[in-house]
């Protein structure tokens, strides 16, 4: 078990426009389950895979558990992976594959056994450890390619999008399965998605990257509820965060943003924005619709119902305000005819304000 | 059902008048029994049947031959020295080829050639070497290893010219198991080889425990191809030596050719085909996976 | 951000440059390793061009210069001044040329067969077509000849001709099969759909889109009919091909013609292999199995 720790990561592929990862620098702590969450080319991979030592970077640094291991063979890094292909030995029985990493560092037959026999109890492989990967299911691949990864007691753990193969109902079971499994191992991990939803649950730390770089770094709630830019608010969640664009101006001594003919309050920390363009961020599910006319307040838009989708567990509605789009989230027993105007109520808390310019999270309050 | 089968009535009528298979297959069929079958059956006829009904007179003839014995040692030995060889040779080349070496297209290209090579053109490729005043001599003497070279294609010595028949096989037929190699070993998803890295394998334990047991059929398919065709090789021989280095398939041609007797050439081609069957079946039994595991 | 900028204060190791080196040795080992193949592959096609355009007094030379003191071209002009050289040339010509023809209008329909039906009996001709492959040609080629000779073809060019296009039939039928496979069937359905005969369709959108494959496949089989030799010599006596004729004069001929011949049968190959590289791993990966 150990800490990683990149340092300023740069890793441009030969005849690639522009870097993989372009300086990332990122600490995980021992036995932290840290989530790579981005959109496919943003070099989530090739930072798992530089971790792992099968891409070399082109500067900066690697330490595992204080070892410089930047340039090191992949096999000398006392880590183990788990592929998105599963990259289970087709030719190898279960236990073999297994015991694939015991039996190449040399380990007694007997030890190797007992090792395996304790990885397949807890992923519930048993009974299928003489059986050849060709007669197992796709599932069951997966718990081969986790428990040949558990069993070798690694200082790190790398896992490449290994639910994304799955079928929906078997990615949830999963899921929890390997958050249950991983806590109980408190083994060091690196987590790499493009699933929001299993960042958000598996991660105790989620890094957002985009474009080679990291957005924002930071425990599930604080990366969902205080979005550092707006890629990372339109990112995670679904539907996105809505973001409304409008003036700030000046009313009286407090600060108030103009959208179209209506207003809504702005904290007085924005001052020196006054009279420009500004972006209000708001998640879909923050916002709480209501008949017109039965709230009113500093916080209150109107807008039109354009469409209503009624989604089971919420209803979702798009509205118009001031000619700008928003989504929003209501609770499953809303009932409403699309063209019908409502009042939406957006709580101060979860406002998030965006520089227009630079997307980036103000700082208020 | 119904309606399925319905909807696909007139698809299936108008397939089955326009175009049955066999009518596309017909004639390669034809043709291939007319000019393999009929021979195949006319010369195993030829080779058992003299003037006066059935004989075993060729055969005695082809044994009682001090060359026809010679030929069946050097073709056998010839195999079980070249085709070993071969195989380890290309999986190397395939396995540099694939770590992406600088000028890895020029390099495929070179290596490519032989393939395109025919085996009289390979034998004269390598004589310009072995020719007692050819390069490999010169080459000898100018750097003062030897005084006036090596007479490697002399009659007496039956070492150098095996010697240089095994090069000039080696250089003609291994680009074939090469290619073979390559497509192969291309047809391993990457991941395989990653993961031993991760989980510590080093390079030999990957080239055992991963890359070998991947590649089994692209090496099966290389290895009894390559025997069938070893055992079949004859012009590069022909043009080293003569008849100084006998094979099998060359005395066939020289029984028919220079000695004009075509049932003797029958009964000697036979040889050859009873240890192609023979050589091939031996490897399918011996190479049949105790387990499908596909 | 706030997570990682507060640890860069950490002392961290130095970063280990050893493996980097290790992995340069490597490299190097690699590509001399490389190079030692290509040396041993294209050398010999270096001395044989040498030879072949060397003069007489060169050639006899001993210890030959590894430098060519001269260029010159009487040794090849003296080959393909030799009684029977340009006839053979041509024959081996009009062989390929007829082999090509006669191979694809004979595999590609199987070809097609295979790769657009499933019925049954299909593994059946496949192993057929197979087996044929592993036939020695020594053993059939004897009795063609008698066979030839009694329909009175032997010596003929449609005689070679029609051995070699058996002996290409595997080859063909497995590679047209793989160019078929390749080609979309909805192309030729779309056609149908526009009221093409199924004949019209074939011979205007599959056709066009497989024509390059088929020219490789061409290609492939003018070289097989090229390099043969054995049936070639047994099957001829005054129309041989190139490689027969130069096979059945090596006994009495001088190491200079020989040379010469193995020149001219060398180049074709060069120009081949560099016009076929592309196709090559396909072709031989996926027809051999």
């Amino acid at each position: 078990m150990a800490e990683i720790v990149l340092r300023d990561l740069v890793k441009t592929y030969p005849g690639a426009a522009g870097p993989a990862t372009d300086g990332v620098s990122l600490d995980v702590a021992d036995g932290e389950f840290m989530v790579l969450l981005g959109p496919s080319g943003c070099g989530k991979t090739t930072l798992l895979r530089t971790v792992a030592g099968l891409e070399l970077p082109d500067s900066g640094q690697i330490v595992i558990g204080d070892r410089d291991v930047t340039y090191l063979d992949p096999r000398r890094r006392n880590l183990s992976m788990v592929f998105q292909s599963y990259a289970v030995f087709p030719h190898k029985k279960v236990a073999d594959n297994i015991g694939f990493g015991l039996r190449v560092h040399g380990m007694a037959a007997d030890e190797i056994r007992r090792k395996v026999s304790w990885a397949a109890e807890l992923l519930q492989l048993t009974d299928y450890l003489d059986r050849y990967p060709a007669k197992l299911s796709g599932g069951q691949r997966q718990r081969v390619a986790v428990a040949r990864a558990i069993v070798m007691n690694p200082d790190v753990l790398l896992m490449d999008e290994p639910l994304s193969n799955l079928d929906a109902l078997l990615r949830l079971s999963f899921r929890a399965e390997l958050k249950k499994l991983v806590n109980e191992l408190g083994t060091t991990t690196l987590y790499v998605t493009h699933d929001q939803l299993e960042a958000l649950s598996l991660g105790d730390r989620v890094a957002v990257l985009r474009s080679g770089r990291i957005a924002q770094c930071g425990p599930p709630t604080e990366v969902y509820d205080q979005p550092a830019d707006e890629f990372v608010g339109g990112f995670l969640g679904s539907p996105p965060m809505n973001f409304l664009r409008g003036v700030l101006v000046e009313d009286g001594d407090t600060l108030r943003l103009d959208v179209g003919s209506q207003s809504i309050g702005a904290p007085r920390e924005l001052r020196p924005y006054l009279g420009q363009h500004i972006h209000l961020g708001i998640r879909p599910e923050s916002m709480v619709a209501a008949e017109p006319g039965e709230t009113k307040g500093t916080g209150v838009l109107r807008g039109t119902v354009q469409v209503v989708e009624p989604l089971g567990s919420s209803v979702l509605l798009t509205m118009d305000t001031a000619g700008q789009q928003l989504k929003v989230q209501a609770p499953a027993g809303f009932r409403v005819d699309p063209g019908s105007e409502l009042a939406l109520d957006l709580p101060v808390d979860t406002r998030r304000w965006y520089d227009p310019e630079s997307q980036l999270l103000l700082e208020v309050r | 059902m119904a309606e399925q089968t319905a909807t696909r009535v007139s698809r299936q009528s108008r397939r089955r008048i326009t175009s049955s298979p066999w009518l596309l297959l017909a004639p390669s069929i034809v043709l291939l029994a007319l000019l393999f079958g009929w021979p195949l059956v006319q010369g195993v006829l030829s080779a058992f049947s003299g003037d006066s009904g059935l004989t075993l007179g060729h055969w005695q003839r082809l044994f009682a031959d001090p060359y026809f014995l010679q030929a069946l040692r050097n073709t056998l030995l010839l195999i079980v020295v070249v085709v070993p060889i071969q195989l380890v040779l290309a999986l190397v080349m395939a396995l540099l080829m694939q770590a992406r070496p600088r000028f890895s297209g020029t390099h495929f290209y070179l290596w490519t050639i032989p393939l395109a090579v025919s085996e009289l053109a390979a034998g004269l490729v390598w004589l310009s070497v072995f020719a007692d005043r050819g390069y490999l001599n010169s080459f000898l003497v100018n750097l003062g290893l030897s005084e006036s070279g090596v007479q490697w294609l002399n009659y007496d010595n039956t070492l150098t010219m095996f010697i240089t028949v095994v090069v000039a096989e080696l250089w003609r037929a291994t680009s074939l198991v090469f290619v073979i190699v390559v497509a192969g070993v291309q047809m391993i998803p990457k991941d395989y080889d990653e993961a031993a890295q991760v989980f510590g394998a080093s390079m030999w334990q990957r080239l055992w425990h991963v890359t070998l047991p991947l590649l089994r059929p692209s090496l099966q398919v290389a290895l009894i191809l390559r025997t069938i065709l070893a055992l079949q090789a004859f012009a590069v021989a022909q043009a080293l030596t003569g008849r100084n280095f006998p094979l099998l398939v060359g005395e066939t041609y020289e029984w028919y050719v220079n000695l004009q007797n075509p049932a003797v050439a029958s009964a000697a081609a036979l040889v050859v085909l009873a240890l192609s069957l023979g050589t091939s079946l031996a490897y399918l039994r011996a190479m049949r996976q105790p387990d499908a595991t596909g | 951000m706030t997570a990682e900028t507060a640890s860069t204060s950490r002392v961290l190791p130095p970063v280990d440059r050893a493996p980097l080196r290790r992995r340069k040795w490597r490299r190097a080992g690699v590509q001399a390793a490389c190079v030692a193949i290509t040396l041993f592959m294209a050398l010999p096609l270096v001395f044989i061009a040498l030879a072949a355009f060397s003069g007489r007094a060169a050639l006899n030379e001993f210890p030959k210069s590894l430098v060519p003191s001269e260029f010159a071209v009487d040794t090849m002009t003296s080959f393909l001044a030799g009684t029977g050289t340009v006839p053979a040339l041509g024959n081996s010509l009009l062989v390929g040329c007829y082999t090509v023809v006669l191979s694809l209008l004979f595999g590609a329909p199987a070809g097609y067969a295979l790769a657009r039906h499933t019925f049954r009996g299909k593994d059946a001709y496949q192993l057929f077509v197979l087996l044929v492959r592993a036939l020695p040609i020594v053993v059939l080629s004897v009795p063609l000849a008698t066979m030839f000779l009694n329909f009175g073809i032997y010596d003929k060019v449609v005689s070679v001709t029609l051995v070699h296009t058996a002996l290409a039939m595997p080859t063909t039928v497995l590679i047209t099969a793989s160019i078929f496979v390749s080609v979309p069937t909805d192309v030729e359905e779309a056609a149908r759909v526009f009221g093409c005969t199924k004949l019209d369709a074939v011979r205007r959108t599959v056709l066009p889109l497989a024509l390059p494959g088929l020219a490789a496949a061409s290609i492939f089989t003018f070289v097989l009919s090229w390099n043969e030799v054995l049936g070639a010599a047994v099957l001829t006596l005054g129309h041989r091909t190139l490689p027969a004729q130069v096979l059945a004069s090596l006994a009495e001929s001088p190491q200079a013609y020989r040379f010469a011949g193995g020149f001219a049968l060398v180049v074709p190959a060069l120009v081949f292999i560099a016009v076929m590289r592309r196709y090559l791993l396909n072709m031989w990966g996926s027809t051999l199995r």
